[in-house]
């Protein structure tokens, strides 16, 4: 049963949150456009590229290599470059990602089995795509290469390695970004309203008030953790919705065992979040403390770049990150058909989270009451 | 502020105002700027800048943060990815690749399991590959084929890339490899066409130099836009901006002292990071500091008036932390270029980032680091800047006349 005093001070908690129009807009409003807007925008993908190219060579198949690359899916446009010159204008300003340089006798070595070198100069400021794109032309280098001795590559049987992509056949980004998105975004909204409760009543003044109310430190705390965990609720209902209906992202797994680790998710986040209240005095310092804490939250759960790519020191602080888990659970569900087992194996680190977090908080509270 | 402040303002103001009536009226704004008194708000200002913890974090506490999270979290360099692998065939040949995976620098073998075991590791994302070699692999070897299948998990999509094309390099090494030991011409003859690879600005591709720089652009635009959001939204919110505007100071003074010490605040802070990340990161640095520096000066002016502007237009501390998240910090975040590629975006969001002044800050700080001086570059994106900033000055200003009025 939930005593009268408990119903009335998750009331009152709900109404300090929602009683405000704009809060309630600021609330609403931005995880759904987040979904859209970083949704597509976070890919590590490379596509839509400019390359710059400088041809010295007059014959068939240098042309032939630029055919290629200008009818690549990933390739937008090709600046043709005249000399040294504007390579060089061309890559300081970034007008292209990469330059392909052919050389006179390009043609010449190719045809008489010499074998024909690109010279191909990438933009190392953006290290990462310039890697990919170079990945791209080493692959259109051995299609047009094969093209040009079909008779020496045929082979018996040929050795290889059939590579298959489970979860996510062709390997497509959104798939993961999605799933991934539901644990970036809940504990946003879930941590800005939690860090705000506490301090903002020291901030008014009203927590002197609610000292001297009948109310026990639990049931305060209680009544604060519940507007949290019910918006981090929502937000990712919506998600659950809109992300197979917008954007075809298979949902295999239970939906159940989805909320069912989300509750445990939202406990940990509000745990975190109501310490950086408790130590707050001021509102500011509570939004700028759960600002620093956001960040690592969201840097080390994997999503930026995956958790396995961290120094072994950093993947074992990467555990003590609630967001880490629910992201397992996230993508594991929507594209890996996680079985409760494995979900389970990740609640357990959140429930761990949570009790530690909201009696330090708990402790924390009480002593701040003198 | 103090009543004592104020009063003090307010005298000197009337005092020293040597400006007669009807031009007063005329030009309200440039008249009224008294020395004195814009030394002690400013003053005013800074001591509570200062005095409250939470600035010295994320001023100072914030880069060093970012800088360690950029700096060893986000690794888009592929580290040793662990896998598992089946082997089902048994001869001498399977064995050795098996072995030359496991010495592999790209994998870290940690499981050899039936793919049915294997599987289950996959879906609970202990291994993020698995390698089946199998049976009858050393005969197909031995008659001039052998083929190994590699499963890669999709959830990871990037890793999953890499997964595919190291399992492969790491097998056509051990054909090659094997085909030197027993005498025979290798298979693999000189390529009919191949690319040589050359990378300007960061020959070794380190992610780090990369993201490094991009530490600047957040942190300037927390201190610039969140932190000034903020702090002027508590002064509306408890009604000490409406008692500093009963004073005789102009609007320009007013929004200069708010403004000044946070732009100061932020180049200590973007200082500090290029300074650690020169020493600390070695992260080369081959522009000059008073580029650096001009470059950070201008980027401030658009994020210290975006911050106003939230301030003037939500007067609400929550509001305004929440507005400042959504418009300024995660668009630099992830609409700048910094993380992601603004080219691979769908062409409505790429028309988005041309609206997130970070765009122009980001290829500036990597050229400043990376490249050198080239004020090619600089000047256009600088001018937008300028351009933004005017805007968000302007209709500041704009709201926050109309709020007071």
């Amino acid at each position: 049963m939930i005593s009268v005093r408990l119903k009335s001070i998750i009331v009152k908690e709900l109404w300090a949150i929602l009683r405000d129009p704009r809060t309630r807009i600021t609330l609403l409003v931005p995880p759904i456009v987040q979904l859209a807007i970083f949704g597509f925008a976070t890919t590590l993908e490379v596509k839509n590229i400019t390359l710059g190219v400088l041809n010295h060579d007059s014959g068939a198949w240098s042309h032939e290599v630029i055919q290629r690359v200008a009818g690549s899916p990933n390739v937008a446009r090709i600046i043709a470059l005249q000399s040294d010159e504007q390579v060089r204008q061309a890559m300081d300003r970034q007008r292209v990602i990469a330059v392909l340089r052919f050389e006179s006798n390009f043609s010449g070595n190719v045809t008489s089995g010499r074998g024909g070198v690109i010279g191909m100069i990438s933009d190392g400021r953006r290290s990462n795509a310039a890697q990919i794109v170079s990945g791209y032309l080493d692959q259109i280098a051995v299609q047009v290469g094969a093209s040009v001795a079909p008779v020496q590559m045929r082979a018996a049987a040929p050795p290889g390695s059939i590579v298959l992509n489970w979860f996510n056949r062709n390997l497509d980004y959104l798939w993961f970004t999605m799933p991934a998105l539901i644990a970036i975004i809940s504990a946003i909204s879930a941590m800005s309203v939690v860090a705000q409760s506490v301090a903002r009543e020291r901030e008014l003044g009203t927590y002197d008030q609610l000292m001297v109310s009948p109310l026990r430190v639990g049931e305060i705390l209680v009544g604060k953790m519940v507007p949290p965990v019910l918006i981090g609720t929502f937000v990712t209902t919506v998600y659950v919705i809109l992300i197979p209906l917008l954007f075809a992202v298979p949902l295999t797994g239970s939906v159940a065992l989805l909320y069912a680790a989300l509750v445990f998710y939202l406990l940990a986040l509000t745990g975190v979040g109501m310490l950086v209240s408790v130590l707050s005095a001021t509102q500011q310092q509570a939004f700028l403390g759960m600002f620093l804490v956001a960040i690592p939250l969201i840097l080390l759960s994997g999503y930026a770049s995956p958790v396995d790519n961290m120094p072994g020191w950093l993947q074992a602080i990467a555990h003590l990150d609630p967001a880490t888990y629910f992201l397992r659970v996230t993508t594991g569900v929507f594209l890996k058909a996680m079985p409760a087992r494995d979900v389970l194996d990740n609640c357990w680190p959140l429930a761990l989270i949570c009790v530690v977090t909201l009696s330090a908080s708990a402790l924390l509270f009480r002593s701040r009451m003198e | 502020m103090s009543p004592q402040d104020i009063a003090h303002a307010g005298g000197t103001g009337q005092s020293g105002d040597p400006v007669g009536d009807a031009q007063r009226g005329r030009r309200q704004f440039e008249s009224r700027v008294d020395m004195r008194r814009f030394l002690a708000l400013l003053g005013k200002e800074s001591r509570q800048i200062l005095r409250d913890p939470s600035t010295a974090l994320i001023a100072f506490v914030l880069p060093l943060l970012l800088l360690f999270l950029f700096g060893y979290g986000v690794n888009l360099d592929t580290a040793r990815t662990r896998i598992g692998i089946d082997q089902r065939d048994h001869s001498q040949e399977a064995s050795s690749l098996a072995h030359d995976f496991a010495a592999s620098r790209w994998f870290d073998v940690v499981d050899a399991q039936p793919i049915a075991t294997l599987g289950r590791e996959l879906v609970a994302g202990q291994i993020r590959g698995i390698i089946v070699i199998p049976d009858g692999f050393g005969r197909d070897v031995a008659g001039g084929g052998g083929t190994i299948q590699v499963i890669a998990d999709g959830a990871l999509p990037n890793m999953a890339g890499f997964i595919g094309g190291y399992a492969d390099g790491v097998r056509a090494n051990w054909m090659t490899q094997r085909a030197l030991e027993q005498g025979q011409a290798t298979t693999e003859r000189n390529p009919a066409i191949r690319v040589e690879h050359r990378y300007w600005f960061n020959p070794e591709l380190t992610s780090r130099f990369f993201l490094v720089p991009g530490s600047i652009a957040v942190v300037m635009t927390m201190i610039g836009t969140l932190l000034t959001a903020l702090v002027v939204a508590r002064e509306w919110e408890r009604g000490t901006l409406e008692g500093l505007m009963a004073t005789p100071i102009g609007m320009g003074e007013f929004i200069a002292t708010k403004v000044v010490p946070y732009f100061l605040l932020g180049l200590c802070s973007m200082a500090l990071c290029a300074l650690l990340e020169i020493f600390l990161f070695d992260v080369p640095f081959r522009g000059s500091p008073p580029a650096l520096l001009a470059i950070s000066a201008v980027f401030l002016l658009p994020a210290l008036g975006q911050g106003l502007l939230i301030s003037a237009a939500t007067r609400n501390q929550f509001v305004a932390s929440q507005i400042a998240l959504l418009t300024a910090f995660l668009p630099t975040m992830l609409l700048s270029g910094f993380l992601f590629e603004i080219d691979s975006m769908p062409a409505p969001i790429r028309l988005l980032t041309y609206l997130v002044p970070a765009r122009y800050l980001i290829p500036q700080l990597q050229t400043v680091f990376l490249a050198g001086d080239d004020w090619q570059l600089f000047i256009p994106d600088m001018a937008m800047l300028l351009g933004f900033g005017t805007f968000f000055f302007a209709i500041a200003v704009k709201v926050t006349r109309r709020r007071v009025a």
